[in-house]
C-alpha cells in the first residue's frame, strides 16, 4: 500500500505533446479513475506510472519514492490490461504464480496466495486450465488474480472491462469495487465509461487533450463540473448547453429566445457578459413559464423518459422525466430549470463561473 | 451450407487437374518408381543388361563403411546447419522485432539471400573464402592462419555449413519474425511488470510461444540440409577434400552419375526417400496437433 504522486508530468512524442502537465496526489488506498475520451492521454499516463512509457517531464513517486527511472518490475505495481494479457501457454495457476516465482517467494506461500486469490475470485476450479479454455469473464478474473497475488503497492487498471459484454461488465464492476474495498490497495483505473467512473471512484480525474479538466469526487464532478467539457462528458443524457448573456444588472441570464432566467445570486461584475448556460436534462421540469419546446422524439427507458425538444430558435433541449412517457411526439411543452440547476460557463474559455 | 462449384462438363475438372498430375507423374512418381526398380537390379557396366538382385544393393550400401561415414558427415552437417540457421535467424528476428531505427530496411536486407540460387550463393562464398582469390581467405593466410578448405576437410565442412546455413537464415527469419509479431505486446508488458527481465521474458514467454514456429522450421531445415544443399556443396567443394563434405545426397550423384553405379545409387535414393517421408510424417503429425496453444 502506498501513495502515488504525479507531479507536473508531461509526455511528448516528437513535437506532439500528449500529456501537458498533470498534477495529482493519490492517497493510500484511494481509488482514482482516469476518465476521458479516447486519445485524451489517460492510458499514456497510466503506462507512465507503470513504467511502460518514458516520462518526458515531471516526476512520478510511488510510496514516496521517485520511480521515473525504475523498470516496471521495480515499481511494485500490478497491472490489469484491456485484453487481459494472460500467458497463453501457462495454466491459470502458473499465470498467477509467474510474478511470485520470479520474486523468489517460497513454493508453499505461492500456493497459499494463489489459492486465496482464486477463492476470492471463484477461480478454484479453473487453476489447471489454460486461458484459451476460459470465457472472457473468467480470463478477466485471472488477470485480476495475477495482480492480487502480487500484493503490490498499487493496482493499475487499463480499461479492464471494455472487452466484456454489458451484463458481465456490470457484474465485474461490482466485483472490482468489492475487491478494492476489501484489499484497500491504491488503484488507478483508466476508463472512458462514465458509469464505471462514477461507481468505482473515490476521486475522478477527467482528462481531455492531455490536460486534467477536473479532479474531484464523483458527485463534485457531477454537481459542479469545472468546464463545459466535463459538463458534457459526465451525465447521461448530456447536459444542455445554451448561449446566453448576463443582463445589464447582473441578476439574470438572457437567452436568444427571450427567456430570462434569474441567477441565484447577483453578479454585478459580469453584467453584459456572454456566457454558456448549462442545465442537466434531469433538472428540467414541466412548468407554467419557461422554455416552450416542440417535442421531436420521446425515448422511453422504463424508469424514466428522455424528451428531445426543439426550442423556437432551433436549438435542441433534452428533458429527462421520471416514469413512463406522459407526452407524445409533436406535442408542445413548457419546461423550466429547477432552482439551483443552472451552471454558468465562460463563453470563451469554457471554464465554470462560480 | 457448403458451397459447391459445379462444372457443366464432367471432363473439365479432370482437365484442370491434369497439368499438376502430369508434373507430379513426370518429375516425381516416374523417377521414384524408376529408382525403386533400379535399386533392386544390378546393371552391367555398359548399361545393356540388368539383373534382379533382391536387396543386394541395399545390403551392399548399408554394409559399406564409407556409406556410414557419409551418413555421419550428413548428420553433423544437417544438425549444424539447422542449429546455426535457426539460432542466427531467431537472434536476428528478436532484434528486428524490437524497436530499432531502419527496421524495415534491415528486414528487407535479411530476406535477400533467400532469393539467390544455391550455386550463385556458393560462388559468392568462394570469392570470400578462397585462399588465393578470396578476400577473407587471403586475409586469414596473411595473418598466419593455415586456411585452405581445398586441403583441410574440417575447414571445408565448416565452410559448406556456413554457406548452407546463411541461405536458410532468411527463410527462418521471416517465420520467426512473423511468430514474434503475433505475440501481443501487452503479454510482454505484463511479464515485465511481473518482474521478468529481457532474458527471462525471452525464455519463459517468447520462446514457448514460438514453439509451433520453431518445430515447423526444425523439420523444414532438416529437410533442406539433407536434400537441398547439393548445389552449394557441388559448387564449393564437390564433396571433398577426400570425402569430408560428402553428404548422402551428394553421394547419390557421385555414385550414380559419376561412377555409374546405378543400382547402388538408386538404393541410396530409396533410403533418402524413406527419410524424407518419415520427416514429413513427423511434421504432419506434430505440427498440426501437439505444439499448439490457441
Amino acid at each position: 500500500m502506498a501513495t502515488v504522486e504525479i507531479r507536473n508530468v508531461r509526455k511528448s512524442y516528437g513535437p506532439v505533446e500528449a500529456i501537458k502537465g498533470i498534477d495529482i496526489a493519490i492517497q493510500d488506498g484511494e481509488f482514482l479513475v482516469l476518465l476521458g475520451p479516447s486519445g485524451c492521454g489517460k492510458s499514456t499516463l497510466l503506462r507512465m506510472v507503470a513504467g511502460l512509457e518514458g516520462i518526458t517531464g515531471g516526476e512520478i513517486a510511488i510510496g514516496g519514492r521517485v520511480v521515473n527511472h525504475l523498470d516496471p518490475k521495480d515499481r511494485d505495481i500490478a497491472m490489469v490490461f484491456q485484453n487481459y494479457a494472460l500467458y497463453p501457454h501457462m495454466t491459470v495457476f502458473d499465470n498467477m504464480a509467474y510474478g511470485l516465482k520470479i520474486r523468489g517467494i517460497p513454493k508453499a506461500e505461492i500456493r497459499a496466495r494463489v489459492d486465496k486469490a482464486a477463492n476470492i475470485l471463484e477461480l478454484g476450479r479453473f487453476l489447471d486450465r489454460r486461458p484459451s479454455q476460459l470465457s472472457g469473464g473468467q480470463r478477466q478474473r485471472v488477470a485480476m488474480g495475477r495482480a492480487i497475488v502480487r500484493e503490490p503497492a498499487a493496482f493499475l487498471f487499463d480499461e479492464p472491462l471494455s472487452n466484456l459484454d454489458a451484463k458481465l461488465r456490470t457484474q465485474m464492476r461490482v466485483e472490482i469495487k468489492r475487491l478494492q474495498d476489501r484489499l484497500g490497495i491504491t488503484s488507478l483505473y483508466v476508463t472512458h465509461d462514465q458509469v464505471e467512473a462514477m461507481t468505482l471512484a473515490d476521486r475522478i480525474l477527467v482528462m481531455n487533450h492531455g490536460v486534467a479538466e477536473q479532479i474531484g469526487t464523483p458527485l463534485e464532478v457531477y454537481q459542479r463540473p469545472a468546464s463545459l467539457f466535463v459538463a458534457g462528458f459526465i451525465g447521461s443524457p448530456p447536459m444542455n448547453v445554451l448561449d446566453g448573456r448576463i443582463d445589464d444588472r447582473g441578476e439574470a441570464v438572457l437567452l436568444p429566445g427571450g427567456q430570462r432566467l434569474p441567477l441565484p445570486r447577483p453578479r454585478a461584475t459580469d453584467a453584459g457578459r456572454p456566457v454558456k448556460l448549462g442545465i442537466r436534462p434531469e433538472h428540467m421540469a414541466v412548468a407554467a413559464d419557461g422554455f416552450s419546446i416542440e417535442i421531436e422524439l420521446v425515448e422511453a427507458l422504463g424508469a424514466d423518459t428522455v424528451v428531445y425538444g426543439r426550442l423556437p430558435d432551433g436549438e435542441t433541449l433534452l428533458v429527462r422525466m421520471a416514469g413512463i412517457p406522459t407526452v407524445r411526439e409533436r406535442d408542445r411543452l413548457t419546461v423550466a430549470p429547477q432552482d439551483g440547476a443552472l451552471h454558468l460557463f465562460d463563453a470563451v474559455t469554457g471554464r465554470r463561473m462560480e | 451450407m457448403q458451397r459447391r462449384v459445379t462444372f457443366d462438363s464432367r471432363l473439365l475438372p479432370y482437365l484442370l487437374l491434369a497439368p499438376q498430375v502430369a508434373v507430379t507423374l513426370v518429375f516425381f512418381i516416374w523417377p521414384a518408381a524408376n529408382a525403386i526398380w533400379q535399386s533392386v537390379h544390378l546393371q552391367d557396366a555398359f548399361g545393356i543388361r540388368s539383373e534382379f538382385v533382391w536387396f543386394e544393393n541395399f545390403t551392399h550400401v548399408l554394409g559399406d563403411p564409407n556409406y556410414l561415414d557419409t551418413l555421419k558427415t550428413t548428420v553433423i552437417f544437417s544438425v549444424a546447419v539447422t542449429v546455426l540457421a535457426m539460432g542466427v535467424a531467431l537472434l536476428l528476428a528478436v532484434l528486428a522485432d524490437s524497436k530499432i531505427k531502419g527496421a524495415s530496411a534491415y528486414k528487407t536486407l535479411l530476406i535477400w539471400p533467400y532469393a539467390l540460387a544455391p550455386a550463385v550463393a556458393a560462388v559468392l562464398w568462394m570469392f570470400i573464402f578462397n585462399p588465393d582469390i578470396g578476400s577473407f581467405g587471403r586475409a586469414l593466410r596473411a595473418l598466419g592462419f593455415d586456411w585452405d578448405y581445398r586441403l583441410n576437410g574440417g575447414q571445408a565442412l565448416l565452410m559448406v555449413i556456413l554457406a548452407a546455413s546463411w541461405k536458410q537464415v532468411s527463410y527462418n527469419f521471416i517465420f520467426f519474425l512473423a511468430g514474434l509479431q503475433a505475440i501481443p505486446r501487452s503479454v510482454m508488458e505484463a511479464a515485465s511488470i511481473d518482474g521478468a527481465g529481457p532474458v527471462r521474458r525471452f525464455w519463459t514467454i517468447t520462446f514457448p510461444l514460438l514453439s509451433p514456429t520453431t518445430f515447423f522450421l526444425l523439420v523444414v531445415d532438416m529437410v533442406y540440409a539433407f536434400f537441398e544443399t547439393f548445389g552449394t556443396i557441388h559448387a564449393l567443394t564437390q564433396g571433398g577434400p577426400g570425402k569430408a563434405t560428402e553428404t548422402l545426397i551428394f553421394r547419390v550423384y557421385q555414385d550414380g552419375v559419376v561412377n555409374n553405379d546405378l543400382g547402388g545409387s538408386s538404393a541410396q535414393s530409396v533410403i533418402l526417400m524413406v527419410i524424407v517421408i518419415a520427416l514429413t510424417a513427423v511434421q504432419f503429425r506434430f505440427v498440426e496437433r501437439k505444439v499448439h496453444y490457441s
